[in-house]
């Protein structure tokens, strides 16, 4: 069952005395239920954008999101508010999801009374995360980095969503803790039959967790499918260029290929395929007509 | 410049957090420092750089061209500091100052150490921003942190670390915040720095492709001492110590293979 779908969105940015920003410019997605989709791209391709609009948190321009069949839309306050239990999200910063002023417990029973649920308790939910059940009568300030990031998680999970929205999850994290908490994420969600967009720029770990992989650059997916394929046989140039970059730990003292180019403003776009300013293969027809297709959004690969 | 850390114990509010850590950076080498959380790193790190918390105890050296760090008069050592010495953190938060223009930044230590004056000073740090390649370097120096996403203020932090022109950079996971390929044109940054200049570079990372990248010499910390130091490809490929072992096989690090091998 498909459970979240993206189609052709698009998300502005205004900012007064700045050019419009298109931050997602056309983006399709989907996720099913049980299913971890890793969103990956280099820093703002518009991940962020696209996840916060999917909470509704951000207005659509133009596209639809449906979650679990309802659309979202940041306008009406009642399908908002379905929306917000639908999609639940964990952000970089666990500060973000949490108040520093009330004890843990406290914010993780008002979760589990949107959802209606009287038989969980937020100790349940905190031992659920990995957590000691005593947690709960502290407050945010009283734990590590992991351990904040768990008990989002935990508040996330309350509100029973179907689909988890991970943005940067576990980027602020000790990087020892960081395979930890992707790997609970995935767990939890696949467990509860929730779906999981999770958003990192770590590869490695988004390899470990993902079953599917969407590549996106300058606010359009340019690549999905399976993670083993598309690891094994990545076709966009960009996602190429992606996966060469990231080093291999073989000793050998060998420098990561570099993307060469400049990270274009999204404000003004490269016409025709917007990746074509830094690919190694560009030809004519690049220049002028943008790859609108999928899986691989790429003129060498156009569907036949 | 060579960095010589020598049988450095520090305690913390009585707690011995290293206990008789050994270390060599040479000028114009890179060594990485591997271990899991809680293990010490960062605190080599800060003890290097003069950060420790109030009340904290050292022991042992900590020698920069003979010269014993820790020996030295508190206003001598912050000289040594901002001129010598330079760092960059995972999180840019902690080395940017969130209400002054990146240009402010680039160029205030600039001006002092190097004695240059605000022109230079200024085409200096439109230079750097260029060479960690932000986008249109000309006007983002007279922007804010906050106008660039989170993977160019990392960039940005290493420009404003790189500014006085240091001789030894104690960089403490300071890609792992960022895209990689952004990571890879700062490896080569680091790289190339060390090459060129002869900068000495402390890498804090537990990303063994990191590791294995750019460091000239790897160790490996558990529990407040190095329990191995060797060579890059002998310490990532036959660690000697079992506790090594243990950490590379815990840690995630592997990349896909294909892209590469075809270049
Ligand atoms: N509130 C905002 N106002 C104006 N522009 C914005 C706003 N938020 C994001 N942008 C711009 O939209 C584009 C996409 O940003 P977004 O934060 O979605 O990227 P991202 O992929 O999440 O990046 P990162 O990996 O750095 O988190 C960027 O050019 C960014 O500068
Ligand atoms: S469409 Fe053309 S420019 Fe774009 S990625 Fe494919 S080959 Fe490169
Ligand atoms: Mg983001």
């Amino acid at each position: 069952m498909t459970l979240l779908t993206i189609d052709d969105l698009v998300v502005e940015h205004r900012t007064p005395g700045r050019p419009l920003v298109r931050a997602v410019a056309g983006a399709s997605l989907t996720v099913a239920a049980g299913e971890v989709v890793g969103l990956v791209g280099e820093s703002g391709c518009g991940k962020s954008t696209l996840a916060r609009a999917v909470c509704g948190l951000h207005p659509a321009a133009a596209g639809t999101i449906t979650v679990g069949g309802h659309p979202v839309s940041p306008l009406g306050l009642r399908s908002r508010s379905r929306a917000l239990t639908g999609a639940q999200m964990v952000f970089q910063d666990p500060y973000a999801s949490l108040n520093p002023r009330r004890r843990v417990g406290a914010q993780i029973a008002d979760g589990l009374r949107t959802a209606g649920d009287r038989t969980t308790t937020p100790e349940d939910l905190l031992e659920r995360v990995g957590l000691p059940r005593d947690f709960a009568g502290r407050f945010p300030h009283e734990f590590s980095g992991g351990q904040r990031q768990r008990i989002a998680i935990a508040r996330a999970l309350a509100v029973r969503p179907s689909l988890l929205i991970g943005d940067e999850p576990i980027s602020a994290l000790d990087a020892s803790a960081q395979s930890h908490v992707a790997r609970l994420m995935r767990d939890l969600a696949v467990e509860s039959g929730a779906g999981l967009l999770f958003i990192s720029h770590d590869l490695s770990v988004v390899r470990l967790i993902a079953d599917r992989i969407a590549v996106m650059y300058l606010g359009r997916i340019v690549e999905t499918g399976p993670t083993a394929e598309v690891w094994a046989d990545p076709r966009h140039p960009y996602t190429r260029a992606l996966l060469g970059a990231i080093p291999h730990p073989d000793g050998r003292g060998v420098l990561p290929a570099e993307l060469p180019g400049d990270v274009p403003d999204p404000a003004d776009p490269p016409s025709g395929c917007r990746f074509h300013p830094r690919c190694p293969l560009v030809m004519d027809v690049c220049r002028d007509r943008e790859p609108e297709f999928g899986p691989v959004a790429c003129w060498l690969h156009e569907p036949a | 410049m060579t960095l010589t850390i020598s049988g450095l114990t520090v305690s913390i509010g009585g707690a011995e957090i290293l206990r008789g850590v050994d270390l060599e950076v040479g000028a114009g080498r890179v060594h990485g420092l591997a271990g899991e959380s809680g293990s010490g790193k960062t605190v080599t790190g800060l003890a290097v750089l003069g950060l420790l918390p109030h009340g904290s105890r050292t022991a042992g050296r900590i020698e920069l061209e003979g010269r014993d760090l820790l020996a030295m008069p508190a206003k001598r050592l912050n000289a040594v500091r901002g001129a010598e010495i330079a760092m960059v953190f995972q999180d840019p938060a902690t080395s940017l100052h969130p209400m002054v223009t990146v240009g402010v930044q680039l160029t205030e230590h600039m001006r002092h150490h190097l004695g240059v004056g605000r022109k230079e000073a200024r085409d200096r740090a439109v230079g750097l921003l260029a060479k960690v390649r932000i986008p249109s370097p000309g006007t983002a120096v007279d922007r804010y942190p906050h106008q660039f996403s989170g993977g160019m203020r990392q960039r940005i932090a290493i420009a404003v670390a790189l500014a006085c022109e240091p001789k030894v950079l104690i960089a403490d996971e300071p890609t792992t915040a960022l895209d990689v390929t952004v990571q890879a044109g700062i490896l080569r940054l680091l790289r190339g720095l060390c090459d060129d200049l002869g900068l000495a570079v402390l890498l804090v990372t537990h990303d063994l492709g990191v590791m294995s990248a750019v460091a000239d010499e790897v160790s490996v910390m558990k529990d407040g001492l190095v329990v191995e130091t060797g060579p890059r490809g002998q310490v990532l490929t036959e660690p000697r110590h079992a506790y090594t072992r243990v950490l590379l096989e815990s840690l995630p690090g592997d990349g896909p293979k294909l892209p590469q091998e075809e270049r």
